[in-house]
């Protein structure tokens, strides 16, 4: 597998510029005559179906819900970066770029970080023009906030649902496309299968959800923006149908994965209730600013929150970090929560929580001021549990949120397939090991609006391909593939449950064994553990998986028996990539790679790479190539926040 | 927290066209901590056990914005608990020995698919003949050039947070989707940005609308009683407005 990132040459600054003048064009009379497919519509999907097919090119666009509406970008609350600095508060582009190569620890490349920060700002010009209401200043100028610990104001939000309007936004332009003919939208459909001809990709296989029917659909080059894997842990604060089916496919026939183990895990979510659990719900973590996170001192003090005296509370954030507090980032919120609980002074039923406390905030800027910046936040943590924060303490724990590892994919977010193009969360590119708040919808865009028609044209304008049609033996060969894989699937099932284990018990416990063995903190021997136990648990699931119905008709289990085979495979390079990076980095504590002080260590010496797995066929074990990273324009520092 | 036993009455159709039935099913102990879907996700679980063919339903995000999700409980749409989706739905909101009768969100334009799952792409060709701002990628100007008072910003997102779950349609005894059209029309009539393109977009999108078999508007007012996310109608008055100036301007 050769990994060539492609990187232009030039200063940092220039890059993007030379590449665009030295990327080939193709005409506008000719782009008519180029298909792209498209699979999925998130900030990213949706974006490059608009924009792509604006400029001409037939565009196929394809999603698994009931309308591209409801793709998972909609979820998120927070905001989206620009370096506008319109509050001439010393923000520029390479302040937005410096923030973001150091908030991924040093993980990413930079003129792939770069160029997101030089697109930021016509992201927002672009978004305002579309009519997506963001907050403004009674003056009618834009409102910014400052967020996830920036020292600068560059988030603009759209109350606490700046994704809905983002995402919105990016429907709409699509729809219009839609409208007009240029693109051809296909709802309810999943990604089985990419098509490979010549080496390169030409199509994909997919079922649609409401027929059964498995389809066949050709084009001259695929664009997959089909999200994260977060979904793998079972548990998480993902959409349900959010998956790594699309993503495997594609490892499967050839595209390198980069980075599997990154996965941020988001400190401020509402815990876990029960077995039945179906998903995690996020609160902005925003809620940091204002509330003190504190558990018992004493192990088995079951007195009410309220009836705790200061002096028997553990304010461990605030103790062990003294200048940041509270507001330590994510990673260190996270493992720390977790850390008190494994030593057993969680709290609530399941001792999986700990205390996020406003009483002081309240005694000190009164009720209404906190529920001014809160009030929706507390509203809707009192809905799911009955509990109001005004009150008594909320209680928050951990989730799986974002997945920064994905598809492997050059400066023109080409994977190592050629004419296979990842863009948003599948791809890898931006984040490095951790990713800032209010990043992912600005990457996402970025991808979809400004960096991929630069991409398209160029490698239409420099590959002479062939004509394809859905009738050559390549598409035949993969719909046998697929189908084969459904009946195989269903095997089990023509006896009865009896004897059987369902999709979800499946599902369940391959979750259970990442979250235990490969979540924020990891240890060579859990890991390698975890990776003993795969193979008997993917055998559990192929010989006595039981799924009812068929496939010719709407089967929802057989949906997510998909999915989850799928996970299961992924799994193993998960585990594989967390056992092979011995250091700690970004959002993960590698156990064996502390510093004195119990803090995360980074290893620059040796793992300043980015880690690709090449799938070598079924039962081989994958190769791990590297692509180091080179930085020319920061030095790594190793973050403290004592 | 405690646990309940509910009596639940399903509606079951295996295809659009085939017919369909309610179906008892008996649950019992469930946890009032859980979510309706999570209760349904319970049900299936047993049903699957059982070899029973689970019940089909929509849902994705299940944190209430993706607007995937719905059903009318007992004659309202998503349920009693207001200003929410149905994934939002605590089974708090139960007693023990209730009767749950569950069925699909019914109109003319939403096709059944399977149970509980339904077609509402209708929507999506509301918002395909107008609901935009035909701007293309590039080229725009800042985004501080355009003004908008922080008020009119504000009305415009109210109207904006609409999730196209389609519980107003299901509620308006005449299956209108007047509070859907007229959200999307209020909130780029409201913006500077939305201007050059208001009086086509009102009648292009009052057209599709009447194609897609979708209702009219009597003011019964059921569309705003259960949307989850307090739409007012106040944005039907302004959509009534903006057909009524285009037609007589444009027609």
């Amino acid at each position: 597998m050769e990994l060539n990132a492609h990187i232009p040459a030039g200063p940092l600054s220039e890059k993007w510029d030379n590449h665009k003048f030295n990327s080939k064009l193709v005409n506008p009379a000719n782009r008519r005559k180029f298909k792209i497919i498209i699979v999925g519509t998130g900030l990213a999907g949706a974006s490059a179906s608009a924009t792509l097919a604006e400029q001409g090119y037939q565009v196929q666009t394809f999603c698994i819900q009931d309308s591209p509406r409801r793709a998972h970008s909609i979820a998120a609350q927070g905001g989206i970066n620009a370096a506008k600095c319109y509050q001439t508060d010393g923000d520029s582009v390479h302040r937005l770029f410096y923030d973001t190569i150091k908030g991924g620890d040093f993980r990413s490349r930079e003129a792939n970080v770069y160029r997101l920060a030089q697109v930021s700002n016509s992201i927002i010009d672009q978004c305002v023009a579309q009519g997506v209401p963001f907050a403004r200043e009674y003056g009618g100028t834009m409102a910014n906030r400052s967020f996830g610990g920036a020292q600068v104001s560059r988030t603009f939000y759209a109350r606490g649902q700046t994704g809905q309007q983002l995402l919105l936004g990016a429907y709409s332009a699509l729809s219009r496309q839609i409208h007009a003919g240029r693109v051809t939208m296909y709802n309810r459909r999943e990604m089985m299968e990419i098509v490979l001809v010549d080496g390169k990709a030409r199509g994909i296989i997919t079922r649609n959800i409401i027929t059964g029917e498995i389809e066949k659909y050709s084009a001259d080059m695929v664009l997959l923006a089909t999200g994260g894997y977060g979904n793998a842990y079972f548990l998480s604060t993902n959409a349900m149908a959010s998956n790594v089916t699309a993503a495997w496919r594609a490892h499967k026939k050839g595209a390198g994965f980069a980075n599997p183990s990154f996965v941020q895990i988001h400190p401020t979510c509402i815990p876990v209730h029960g077995d039945y659990q179906s998903k995690l719900t996020l609160m902005s973590e925003s809620l940091r600013n204002d509330g003190r996170v504190w558990v018992p001192k004493d192990v088995n003090d079951k007195r009410h929150p309220r009836d705790i005296p200061d002096a028997a509370r553990d304010y461990y954030l605030e103790n062990k970090y003294p200048s940041f507090g509270n507001l330590v980032p994510r990673d260190v919120a996270s493992r720390n929560a977790k850390e008190q609980c494994d030593l057993g002074k969680g709290v609530g039923s399941t001792k999986l929580a700990v205390y996020l406390d406003f009483a002081d905030a309240i005694k000190r800027d009164g009720q209404e001021t906190i529920l001014k910046k809160y009030g929706n936040l507390f509203q809707m943590y009192e809905k799911i549990t009955d509990s109001s924060p005004l009150q008594e303490p909320m209680m928050i724990y951990p989730a799986v949120h974002y997945t920064m590892g994905g598809l492997w994919v050059d400066y023109n977010l080409m994977t190592t397939i050629p004419g296979l193009f990842a863009l948003g969360e599948c791809n890898f590119s931006d984040h490095g090991a951790n990713r800032l708040g209010a990043s992912a919808l600005m990457q996402g865009l970025a991808d979809g609006y400004f960096v991929i028609s630069t991409s398209v044209a160029n490698y239409l304008g420099t590959n002479s391909l062939k004509a394809v049609s859905t009738d050559d033996v390549a598409f035949k060969e993969a719909r046998q593939e697929v189908e084969n894989r459904i009946s195989k699937l269903l095997k089990n099932s023509s006896d009865g449950p009896t004897g059987k284990v369902t999709v979800d018990e499946i599902h369940k416990e391959v979750g259970k064994l990442l979250w235990d063995n490969c979540g924020m903190a990891r240890n060579k021997q859990g890991l390698e553990a975890a990776l003993a136990k795969l193979p008997a648990l993917k055998d559990k699931f192929w010989n006595s998986v039981y799924i009812p119905g068929d496939m010719k008709e709407i089967n929802q289990s057989l949906e997510r028996a998909g999915r989850v085979a799928d996970f299961l495979e992924f799994a193993e390079i998960m585990v594989r990539d967390a056992l092979a990076r011995e250091e700690s980095c970004g959002c993960h504590l590698r156990e064996e790679s502390q510093t004195e002080e119990n803090e995360a260590k980074r290893d620059d010496a040796n793992f300043s790479h980015v880690s690709v797995w090449e799938h070598k066929g079924e039962g081989v074990e994958p190769v791990m190539h590297k692509e180091q990273l080179v930085f020319e324009n920061v030095t790594p520092s190793q973050r403290s926040y004592k | 927290m405690s646990d309940i036993d509910l009596n639940l009455q399903i509606w079951r159709q295996k295809k659009s066209d085939s017919p369909g039935a309610f179906e008892t099913y008996a649950l019992d102990k469930i946890s009032t901590e859980m979510s309706f879907l999570e209760m349904l996700d319970v049900l299936n679980e047993k049903l699957t056990k059982q070899g029973l063919d689970p019940v089909a339903f929509d849902h994705d995000c299940r944190e209430g914005i993706c607007g995937m999700c719905g059903t009318v409980v007992n004659g309202v749409a998503h349920g009693p608990e207001k200003e929410v989706t149905l994934c939002q739905l605590h089974m708090r909101n139960f007693k023990d020995g209730d009767t749950l009768v569950i069925e699909p969100f019914r109109s003319r334009a939403f096709p059944i698919r399977k149970d509980l799952l339904i077609d509402r792409s209708a929507f999506d060709r509301i918002i395909q003949s107008g609901g935009y701002v035909s701007v293309n990628t590039g080229g725009t100007p800042d985004g501080n050039a355009i003004p908008i008072p922080a008020q009119t910003a504000e009305l415009a997102m109210d109207a904006a947070a609409c999730i196209g779950c389609g519980a107003c349609v299901a509620s308006c005894p005449n299956g209108a989707a007047m509070l859907f059209t007229s959200a999307k029309v209020s909130q780029l009539c409201l913006l500077p940005q939305g201007q050059t393109e208001r009086k086509q977009r009102a009648l292009d999108m009052v057209a599709t609308m009447d194609k897609e078999g979708f209702g009219n508007c009597t003011n019964e007012r059921e569309c705003e009683a259960v949307c989850p996310k307090s739409i007012s109608i106040r944005n039907i008055a302004r959509l009534n407005r903006e057909y009524l100036m285009a037609a007589l301007s444009e027609g």
